[in-house]
C-alpha cells in the first residue's frame, strides 16, 4: 500500500473510533436525561416550589429544600470564592516563581481532587463535634472548601492569560502593583475570573456526601443556619431509598431539579467564556 | 581597513562591477592616451582619425556606469564607505570622459598637423603626456590597493605636468617670434601641451574623489591645509 | 544658561576637531548643532546590567541629549532594549535583574533603590513594540495614567485627553469615539494611542522599544512623522533593529554589540564614515 493511501486508512481509522468514543459517552448522557426527564417531568408542579418536604404518605413539596440549597450554595461560594479569588491574584501576580507559591499551587492541586466525602467529614471534626450539632453553618463551610480550589485554579490561569505587555504597559506610567493588578488585571480577566466562580458553584450544587456530615437535613421549613439545615440532594438520598412512591417522585422530580439546574450554569460560564476569548 | 564580505552576496558584486568598470573605463582611455601619443610620434594621421571615430566607447562606459550606480543605490540605500564609493563613481567618471575626449581632441590636433615635420622633437610634451598617464595610472591603483599615501602623491605630481605646461609655452612663443611659418604648427603643438595639462587637473581630481571614498576626508577646493593633517 | 566648561563632556561627546566628513564650516549644520545642545539630559555611567549571573551590558558609558533623538541600533541580543529598560528601571518587574553603575537624571542618580520608582516611571515613559491598549475607553486609557499623579477637574482632564490624542496625530480619528473601547481602534491607531497615553502624563523623557516594528509601511511613516515632532518637547530614547529608520529619524545614535557601546555619534557622522570599523560593517551590512 502507498505511504499516502497507508496514511488515509490510518486518519480514518483515528477519525472513526474518536467518533464512536464521543457517541459512546454522549449516548449514556442522554440516557441519564432521558431517564431522568421521563420519571422526574410529570413531577414537576407548582406545588414543588412551594410546599416543604411531607411526612410519607402525605402531600408536599420540596420549596425548603430548594430554599435551603440556595442559601448553602450562595454561602459556600460566598466564603469560597473571595478567598479563593484573592489566593488565584497571589499565585498570578507574585508568587509566580517563589517557594510559597509553589507549595500552595500544589496544595490547592490536592485539594481540588480530595473527595467531597473527605471534606466533609473532616469539617465533621472540625465544627459538627464541637458545637455539638449539625448546622447549615458546617455545611456552608464544607461547600467553601469544595469551591475554594476551583476559584484558585481557574483565577491563576485567567490572570495569567493577561498579557505581561498589558503590566509592563501600566507600570511604565508610573502605576503601583496594586492599581496594576486591580484596574488592568482583574478588568481584562473579570469573564474568566466569573466563569471561574460559576464553574465552582455547579461543582457545590450537587453534593451530596459533606452535606450528610455537616447540614444533614431537616424537614421542616427552617432559615436558622445554627440547626441542621435542609437540603436537596439530603433529601433525594433519602427519599429516593425510602419504600414510599410519593417520596420517591419527589426525589425524581428533585434530581431533574439539580440536573437541570447544572446543565444551565455550566452553559452560562461556557457562554460567559466564549465572550472572553473573542 | 579590510573589511568583511557583505552579508547579501549580490550587493557585494554589486559593488565590486561598479569598482571593476571603473578601472577598466580608466584602462581604456589610458590607451586613448597612448594611442594619441604614438599618432603624435609618428605624424600618423590615420591613426588619429581612428581615435576619433572610437569616441563612442568612453561615452558609452560612463553612461553604464552612472546607470548601475543609480540601480544600486535606489534598491540598497547603501550607508558609509557604500555610499562614498558610489556617489563619487558618479563623479570620477566625468573625470575620466573628460580626459577621453581630451585624448580625442589631441588626436584631432595630431590630424592637422599632418605630416609637418616637427619644429622641434616633441620630448616634452611625450614626457607630459607620460606624466599624465602615470597619474592616472597611480590614482586608479591607489584606489583598488586602497593606499591614500599613492592618492596624494598623484596630487603633487600634477605640478610636474604645470612646470612642462610652462616651458612648453615659452618655447612656443619664441618659436613663434622666430617665423611667421612656424605660427601653425606651434599653435597646435600649444594646444595639445593645454590638452595635456587640462588631464592632469582631471585627474587630480580623481586622486581627490579617491581619498573620499577610501577616508572620508573630502579635500577639494582646499587641498593644501587638510591634507597635511592626515597623509 | 549653561557654559560649556560646566557640561560633562564623555568620550563619545561630538566635537568638530574629531568628525568625520570635514565641510565648509558655512555649511556645517553639525557645528552648530554642537554648539548649541551641549546638556545631557541623562547620563550613563559605567552602567553594567545582570540577568541572575549572566552579564548583558558592560560598562556602558552614554550621554543622552536634551529634546535629541537617540537611537540604538545593533543586532539581535546586543543589549539595546535591556540599555532602553535601564533608563525606567521596568526590569524590576522580574525577579534575578540588577543593574550597577549610574544613571543620572535631574541631578539625582535614578538606580538608587530609595527613590519612589513609580515617580521615577512618571517621569520616563515607555512605549512598546506591542500595542497594548488597556480594556478600556479611549478616554480612560488616556486619563489613567494622568489620574495616578495629578487631582484635574473634569474639563481640565478632557483637554488633556484632548491636547494629547493631537500629539499623537490620532485626535481627529477618535474624537467621535472616545467611548470607544481602546482595543477597536487598527493596529497603527493602538500605538499612537500608546503614544499618547505615555505623553499625557508630560514626562522628562520618552523611551520607545521599536515602536513601529508591528506597523506597516504607512503607519511606520506617520509614527516616525509623530516622533520627529515630539522632539520639539521630549527627550527622546529609541531602540530600533531597522538601520534606515535610526538613519531617517535619529540625531545621536549609539551603535551596540555583545553589551557593549561600540560608537556613539551623530548620525550624519555615523551613516556616511563611522570611527569604528565594526559600526561601519555592521550598518554597511557585512554582519549581524
Amino acid at each position: 500500500m502507498s505511504l499516502y493511501a497507508r496514511r488515509r486508512a490510518v486518519n480514518w481509522i483515528g477519525l472513526s473510533l474518536s467518533i464512536l468514543a464521543t457517541v459512546f459517552g454522549l449516548f449514556w448522557l442522554f440516557w441519564l436525561l432521558w431517564t431522568l426527564f421521563g420519571n422526574g417531568l410529570r413531577w414537576i408542579a407548582p406545588r414543588l416550589f412551594l410546599e416543604s418536604t411531607p411526612p410519607p404518605g402525605a402531600n408536599g413539596g420540596l420549596a425548603n429544600t430548594i430554599v435551603g440549597s440556595l442559601i448553602l450554595t450562595i454561602a459556600g461560594v460566598g466564603m469560597g470564592a473571595p478567598a479563593g479569588i484573592l489566593a488565584g491574584t497571589y499565585l498570578a501576580e507574585f508568587g509566580r516563581t517563589s517557594r510559597l507559591g509553589a507549595i500552595v499551587r500544589f496544595v490547592n492541586d490536592i485539594l481540588l481532587s480530595a473527595p467531597s466525602i473527605i471534606i466533609g467529614v473532616f469539617v465533621y471534626g472540625l465544627i459538627v463535634l464541637r458545637t455539638g450539632h449539625f448546622s447549615g453553618w458546617a455545611g456552608a463551610v464544607a461547600l467553601a472548601l469544595i469551591v475554594l480550589p476551583v476559584v484558585v485554579r481557574t483565577t491563576e490561569n485567567m490572570m495569567r492569560l493577561v498579557p505581561d505587555g498589558l503590566r509592563e504597559a501600566a507600570a511604565a506610567l508610573g502605576a503601583p502593583s496594586w492599581k496594576v493588578t486591580i484596574v488592568i488585571v482583574y478588568r481584562s480577566a473579570l469573564p474568566g475570573i466569573a466563569t471561574g466562580v460559576l464553574l465552582g458553584m455547579a461543582r457545590v450544587s450537587g453534593e451530596t456526601a459533606p452535606l450528610l456530615f455537616t447540614a444533614l437535613n431537616n424537614q421542616f421549613w427552617s432559615t436558622d443556619m445554627s440547626r441542621p439545615f435542609p437540603n436537596l440532594p439530603a433529601v433525594i438520598f433519602q427519599f429516593a431509598m425510602s419504600p414510599y412512591e410519593d417520596w420517591q417522585h419527589l426525589a425524581w422530580a428533585g434530581a431533574l431539579l439539580i440536573t437541570v439546574t447544572i446543565l444551565v450554569i455550566n452553559i452560562a460560564a461556557r457562554m460567559l467564556l466564549k465572550r472572553t476569548r473573542s | 581597513m579590510t573589511l568583511r564580505q557583505h552579508t547579501s552576496q549580490e550587493f557585494e558584486m554589486e559593488l565590486e562591477s561598479v569598482r571593476q568598470r571603473i578601472f577598466d573605463m580608466g584602462r581604456h582611455v589610458d590607451q586613448v592616451l597612448e594611442s594619441a601619443g604614438k599618432a603624435l610620434l609618428e605624424h600618423d594621421s590615420e591613426l588619429g582619425n581612428r581615435i576619433i571615430a572610437g569616441d563612442q566607447e568612453t561615452d558609452s562606459m560612463e553612461l553604464e556606469i552612472d546607470h548601475l550606480c543609480l540601480q544600486i543605490l535606489a534598491r540598497r540605500q547603501p550607508v558609509a564607505g557604500d555610499l562614498r564609493l558610489l556617489t563619487s563613481a558618479l563623479k570620477l567618471v566625468v573625470d575620466l570622459e573628460r580626459i577621453g575626449d581630451l585624448g580625442v581632441s589631441i588626436a584631432g590636433r595630431v590630424v592637422e598637423l599632418g605630416s609637418e615635420p616637427p619644429l622641434t622633437p616633441y620630448e616634452n610634451l611625450m614626457r607630459m603626456l607620460t606624466t599624465a598617464r602615470e597619474m592616472l595610472t597611480e590614482a586608479l591603483g591607489a584606489l583598488q590597493s586602497q593606499d591614500v599615501a599613492s592618492a596624494n602623491r598623484v596630487i603633487d605630481k600634477d605640478e610636474v605636468v604645470d612646470a612642462y605646461y610652462t616651458q612648453i609655452f615659452n618655447d612656443v612663443l619664441s618659436r613663434m617670434r622666430e617665423s611667421p611659418d612656424n605660427i601653425f604648427g606651434a599653435t597646435r603643438v600649444q594646444a595639445i601641451s593645454k590638452y595635456i595639462e587640462r588631464i592632469g587637473d582631471h585627474v587630480t581630481n580623481v586622486a581627490e574623489r579617491v581619498i573620499f571614498i577610501l577616508t572620508g576626508e573630502d579635500i577639494r577646493h582646499s587641498a593644501r591645509m587638510r591634507r597635511s593633517d592626515f597623509s | 544658561m549653561e557654559s560649556s566648561s560646566s557640561s560633562s563632556t564623555s568620550d563619545e561627546a561630538p566635537t568638530p576637531a574629531s568628525s568625520g566628513v570635514s565641510l565648509h564650516p558655512a555649511a556645517s549644520i553639525t557645528a552648530k548643532k554642537a554648539a548649541s545642545v551641549l546638556t545631557p539630559k541623562v547620563q550613563i555611567r559605567s552602567l553594567s546590567f545582570f540577568y541572575g549571573k549572566y552579564k548583558a551590558l558592560h560598562d556602558v558609558d552614554m550621554d543622552i541629549h536634551d529634546r535629541q533623538i537617540t537611537a540604538f541600533i545593533g543586532p539581535s541580543g546586543c543589549g539595546k532594549s535591556t540599555l532602553l529598560r535601564t533608563l525606567n528601571r521596568i526590569y524590576e518587574l522580574y525577579p534575578g535583574q540588577r543593574a550597577t553603575g549610574k544613571i543620572m537624571l535631574g541631578g539625582r542618580n535614578l538606580l538608587e533603590r530609595a527613590d519612589d520608582v513609580n515617580l521615577l516611571r512618571a517621569k520616563v515613559g515607555m512605549v512598546f513594540q506591542k500595542a497594548t491598549p488597556f480594556p478600556m475607553s479611549v478616554q480612560d486609557n488616556i486619563s489613567f495614567g494622568v489620574h495616578l499623579y495629578e487631582r484635574l477637574s473634569r474639563p481640565d482632564m478632557e483637554a488633556r485627553v484632548q491636547w494629547a490624542l493631537e500629539k499623537a496625530a490620532l485626535w481627529n480619528e477618535v474624537k467621535d469615539k472616545l467611548r470607544q473601547d481602546g482595543t477597536a481602534l487598527s493596529g497603527g491607531q493602538q500605538q499612537r494611542l500608546c503614544i499618547a497615553r505615555a505623553v499625557a502624563v508630560k514626562p522628562d523623557v520618552l523611551l520607545l522599544d521599536e515602536p513601529a516594528s508591528a506597523l506597516d509601511p504607512i503607519s511606520t511613516q506617520k509614527i516616525e512623522q509623530l516622533i520627529t515632532e515630539l522632539k520639539k518637547d521630549y527627550t527622546i530614547v529609541i531602540v530600533t533593529h531597522n538601520m534606515q529608520q535610526a538613519a531617517r529619524v535619529s540625531d545621536y545614535t549609539a551603535f551596540m554589540y555583545l553589551g557593549r557601546l561600540v560608537e556613539f555619534g551623530d548620525t550624519n557622522k555615523l551613516f556616511t564614515k563611522p570611527a569604528q570599523q565594526q559600526t561601519e560593517e555592521y550598518i554597511t551590512g557585512r554582519f549581524g
